[in-house]
């Protein structure tokens, strides 16, 4: 007979599962609000959401706060695991979604917006990110992958356009393979180490000094390429562009941020130990992933019509330039990843809400898609503040200094450089060059072209709200003044990165 | 206030520039000429209060800026960087003083006050991120300036110009990192201060290595042969304000950068690179004056000229000598006033012909006596005539050189008669004969406000070339203990010998040596 099993509450440690029951709790209360009473308008469930964030934000303070007295907490039967890594990068995840649930308060009526299952959805989302950060047992990582995902699809598809329907099959066809090749790399190293939690698969390999070294490559190789799908390096990169191109420019600009920086955390956590137990062979294979996809994305954007598809190859440019963090893997390059990454948030999200403003709900006659460079022609003599604050974020983004992603850059490059890993570091800044044409490409037509007879004057900011404005100024102030608050934010990043033993 | 003195040179322009987007369009004009000229008086203010008898930094400021990474904002002046920093102010009033007739005016001024900033500061960092941010940000008020109001092809050339050299300093860039990694090695404190990176002395490999990083950002910049090629670009397609500051100050960016860099940071590598570059300069002296002669346009026989002399003052630095760096700092600031005052001068019948072509003028002395007389002054200067202020600057550095290679000195003196003789060409094809074309038989003389203009140009042309003493002392005065420092640095015995300090020993004793602030 089994006895009983005796857990005291208080031995769960449940204070960590807070940050991420709370969207899930708010999430709930939203759909049962709208069982209440249907027909309810946006702007409530926009608050309502912006209030679960907030309180989510002020949680996240008080695990930072716990985090710095006593270092790592594990919680309920110890599967969850509040480090460092967790906590920053729930606080990105958190604060870009509170950048980005104001956008939904736009000009124009969506589809999506109302409906109070996006938002409800949306938050499913973010609980779902954020067990995926704060954990390292592969099945809850998992879940949350999959919690995550599946919102997000229906979160695109929602969009309403046939565009969006495709982009919302590709993304899940795409989604399932990676789940299925996780799933399967799981499954290697759990034969393999008869368990399912990193640190432990890290003992015990360590343990048997990698004697099955074919297994764990096999295992690698899977779980390789199914982050591969998710943080869209090539070659897996292929639903990137059309996935963004399909959905809204507000949630491509959230996807192109909230998304990788989970998957960033999760790549952390499983290949770091490998990289540092010596196996050289991921070393290579992480060091060709990462150039090749600096370097294609950066001359597959050169050639696009699109602002939008422009920007989802740069986006995937900037993941292979962070990926490179991981192949480092040292606590200087692991806090510069962080860095890169706030600082990218703040631009990318400004980009892509310059896009949002801009948005029309139907296509003008000639155009072929939302946000052709030829809309943009001449617009610093329409809208010389709008032509302004985007050719900001294009300067940002291609490493102008001094605004913020500048000293990203320069901070990881730096990074490379004290590894020991000067080619990569000679490519990285030969790849930010390159990305500089096409950046400046669209500088050009801003400000140097004259606009195209036809477009209505007021096209760069139809979609504009006082909401979305305030959102474009938050980013605006942040990209050039950041500067200011760069020691603060670089000492607290690596203290806490140090502090969780990355 | 007089210790912020070149916080105030930085910033005070941008200030403006960011208060100029209330002032009407009709008073922009005025506002800007007011700004540039008091920036020039704090200029000059700061020419007042500079002591020349000090080698040091003077007016140094220090404000943390990422003290976890190392990056301070540190600024600092000294002889090598004052004259160079006025030439900017005085270049800058007198570019928006003599603005013509121009489209979106407002906007033209505000960018030229931010271009002033990022020019002024790059010539006072000394912070390599800080120098870096000057650096990088200089291109992009460029970039509009060619790209809004260049010539037809003003697109293709503002972005090649950008491009360039964006590249190039990326390069450099990760120069810049290395070095504070180094440092960080060394020391085990992270810093990217010029003044603490001087102190480090680097094994021989590393000192290559890193030259050649930040050597393709400055050469770019310069433009040496062979990155030469985006320059006539961007002078034949920029407007006459963007070809003057382009011209007059940012190239000379690359060439200062050299002397506060490369040289001092990598005295090995200096010596072991001379050789090579020596070459590059000369064959940039010889061919690009070639190419000047098989010129059509006016404007591009000026855009070669300016990048021939350029190869002089490269040759000057790489002379490592007191005399040599010396005369390349000077050449700087005559080649400055030189190739301004002569693409504002093109500028000025380009304003009446709305051409360049040489072929479209002839006899103009008769019908413009006092444009003929001006650009003749400046012709001579350009072509080094004693008495003008090229010929001091480009006699000290060949100078400088013939202590190094007697027969790489010929080489280039020889070159220099090439460039008389495109330039005499080209004076003559424009102003001498009788007039052939119509339309040039009523072009108006030079205007008031175009004299505002080159008249100063002119009096500084002859007064510095008689008696160049006033900037020669301060910049002598800094340079020798730079020489002697590379002198004590160097760690191969060549580079000792290479690096003479023969006339630093003669009168070093009454040279009091020191920071000061």
């Amino acid at each position: 007979m089994l006895s009983p099993i005796n857990v005291s509450i208080g031995s769960l440690n449940l204070i960590t599962l807070a940050p991420m029951i709370l969207p899930i709790v708010g999430a709930l209360f939203i759909l049962i609000i709208d069982m209440f009473k249907s027909g309810l308008d946006k702007s409530m469930f926009v608050m309502l959401s912006l209030l679960v964030l907030g309180i989510d934000f002020a949680l996240l303070i008080e695990s930072a706060g716990m985090f710095r007295a006593n270092g790592t907490i594990m919680g309920v039967f110890d599967v969850m695991l509040v480090d460092g890594l967790a906590i920053l990068s729930q606080f990105i995840i958190v604060i870009a979604s509170m950048l980005f649930i104001p956008l939904a308060l736009s000009q124009k009526r969506f589809h999506e917006f109302s409906y109070p299952e996006f938002f409800a959805l949306f938050l499913f989302m973010i609980a779902g990110f954020q067990f995926m950060v704060a954990t390292d047992n592969l099945i809850l990582i998992f879940v949350g992958l999959e919690t995550a995902s599946l919102a997000l699809y229906t979160l695109i598809a929602m969009h309403n356009r046939d565009k969006s329907f495709e982009a919302a099959v590709k993304y899940f066809t795409m989604g399932a393979l990676a789940a299925g090749f996780y799933s399967f790399g799981s499954m290697v190293f759990y034969a393999l180490t008869g368990s399912i939690e990193i640190n432990q698969i890290a003992t015990v390999l360590a343990g048997n000094n990698y004697a099955d070294i074919g297994f764990v490559l096999v295992g690698v190789v899977f779980l390789l390429a199914s982050f591969g799908f998710k943080l869209s390096m090539v070659p897996f990169h292929t639903w990137t562009p059309d996935v963004y191109e399909g959905s809204s420019a507000a949630l491509a600009g959230y996807m192109s941020i909230v998304p990788k920086i989970a998957a960033f955390v999760v790549a952390m956590r499983l290949f770091e130990f490998l990289i540092h137990s010596g196996v050289v062979w991921l070393e290579a294979v992480l060091y060709i992933l990462v150039i090749v996809t600096m370097t294609m994305a950066n001359i597959w954007a050169l050639v696009q019509t699109d602002v939008k598809r422009m920007l989802a190859y740069s986006s995937i440019s900037h993941a292979g330039f962070v990926m490179a963090a991981i192949l480092i893997g040292t606590t200087q390059s692991n806090s510069a990843l962080f860095l890169y990454w706030v600082l990218f948030s703040f631009t990318n999200l400004g980009a892509f809400s310059m896009l949002w403003i801009s948005r029309q709900k139907n296509l003008l006659p000639g155009q072929s898609s939302d946000h052709t460079f030829e809309k943009f022609a001449g617009l610093v003599k329409i809208s010389p503040v709008a032509a302004s604050i985007m050719a900001l974020f294009m300067l940002s983004l291609a490493g102008i200094p001094p605004f913020s992603l500048f000293w990203g850059k320069l901070y990881m490059i730096g990074s490379a450089v004290s590894a020991g890993y000067t080619v990569l570091a000679l490519a990285m800044a030969l790849n930010s060059a390159i990305a500089g044409y096409y950046y400046i490409k669209l500088i050009v037509y801003m400000f140097m072209k004259d606009p195209v007879v036809g477009y209505r004057g007021d096209v760069s900011s139809i979609n504009a709200t006082m909401s979305l404005r305030v959102i474009i100024g938050i980013a605006t102030v942040g990209t050039i003044f950041v500067f200011l608050a760069l020691n603060p934010l670089l000492e607290f990043i690596t203290s806490f990165v140090y502090n969780s033993g990355y | 206030m007089v210790e912020h003195i070149l916080s105030i040179l930085i910033f005070f322009p941008a200030l403006a520039a960011v208060l100029g987007f209330v002032v009407h369009k009709d008073s922009v004009r005025s506002y800007g000429v007011a700004v540039a000229t008091i920036e020039f008086m704090l200029s000059m203010w700061l020419w007042l209060v500079f002591d020349p008898t000090l080698s040091g930094m003077q007016f140094v400021e220090q404000i943390a800026l990422v003290p976890t990474f190392g990056i301070n904002y540190i600024v600092g002046v000294d002889g090598i960087s004052l004259f160079i920093v006025i030439l900017a102010a005085f270049f800058t009033m007198l570019g928006i003083a003599s603005l013509g007739e121009t489209k979106n005016i407002k906007n033209m001024i505000i960018t030229l006050l931010f271009l002033q900033m990022t020019m002024v500061g790059v010539f006072l960092a000394l912070d390599a991120i800080v120098f870096y941010v000057f650096w990088e940000l200089s291109l992009v008020p460029m970039l509009y300036l060619i790209g809004a109001w260049g010539g037809p092809l003003r697109i293709y050339a503002s972005v090649k110009f950008f491009l360039y050299t964006f590249t190039g300093s990326l390069v450099m860039l990760v120069g810049m990192l290395f070095m504070a990694y180094l440092y960080h090695r060394t020391t085990g404190n992270w810093s990217f201060s010029i003044l603490e990176w001087y102190r480090l002395q680097l094994p021989f490999e590393y000192q290559i290595w890193l030259f050649l990083a930040f050597f393709v950002g400055f050469a770019i910049k310069v433009p040496m042969f062979p990155f030469h090629t985006w320059l006539p670009y961007a002078h034949g397609q920029a407007p006459t304000i963007g070809s003057v500051i382009l011209a007059a100050i940012l190239l000379k960016m690359g060439t200062y950068a050299f002397i506060r860099f490369s040289l001092p940071l990598f005295p090995d590598a200096s010596v072991y690179f001379m050789y090579p570059i020596a070459v590059l300069a000369i064959i940039m002296i010889i061919y690009t004056a070639m190419v000047a002669y098989a010129q059509k346009d006016i404007k591009q026989v000026v855009a070669y000229s300016s990048v021939s002399h350029m190869g002089v003052i490269v040759l000057g630095t790489f002379a490592l000598n007191v005399e040599g760096i010396t005369g390349s700092i000077f050449l700087m600031i005559a080649h400055g006033v030189v190739s301004g005052a002569l693409f504002l001068l093109v500028g000025v019948i380009y304003d009446r012909r709305h051409t360049k072509l040489m072929s479209e003028f002839g006899g103009l002395a008769s019908v413009m006596p006092r444009y003929a007389t001006i650009f003749g002054i400046m012709m001579m200067a350009s072509v080094g005539l004693p008495l003008t202020i090229n010929f001091v600057g480009e006699f000290m550095s060949l100078l400088g050189f013939y202590k190094q290679s007697h027969i790489l000195t010929l080489l280039a003196g020889v070159a220099i008669i090439v460039g008389a003789i495109y330039m005499l060409t080209a004076y003559k094809k424009m102003f001498f004969g009788v007039v052939t074309k119509d339309e040039n038989r009523n072009l108006p003389d030079v205007n008031k406000t175009e004299l505002l203009a080159l008249i100063p140009l002119a009096i500084v042309t002859v007064w510095l070339g008689v008696y160049p003493k006033v900037l020669l002392e301060p910049i002598s005065t800094s340079v020798k203990p730079l020489v002697e420092f590379m002198h004590e640095k160097a760690i191969t015995a060549e580079a000792k010998a290479r690096i003479s300090t023969m006339a630093v020993k003669v009168d070093n004793t009454k040279i009091p040596t020191g920071e000061a602030h």
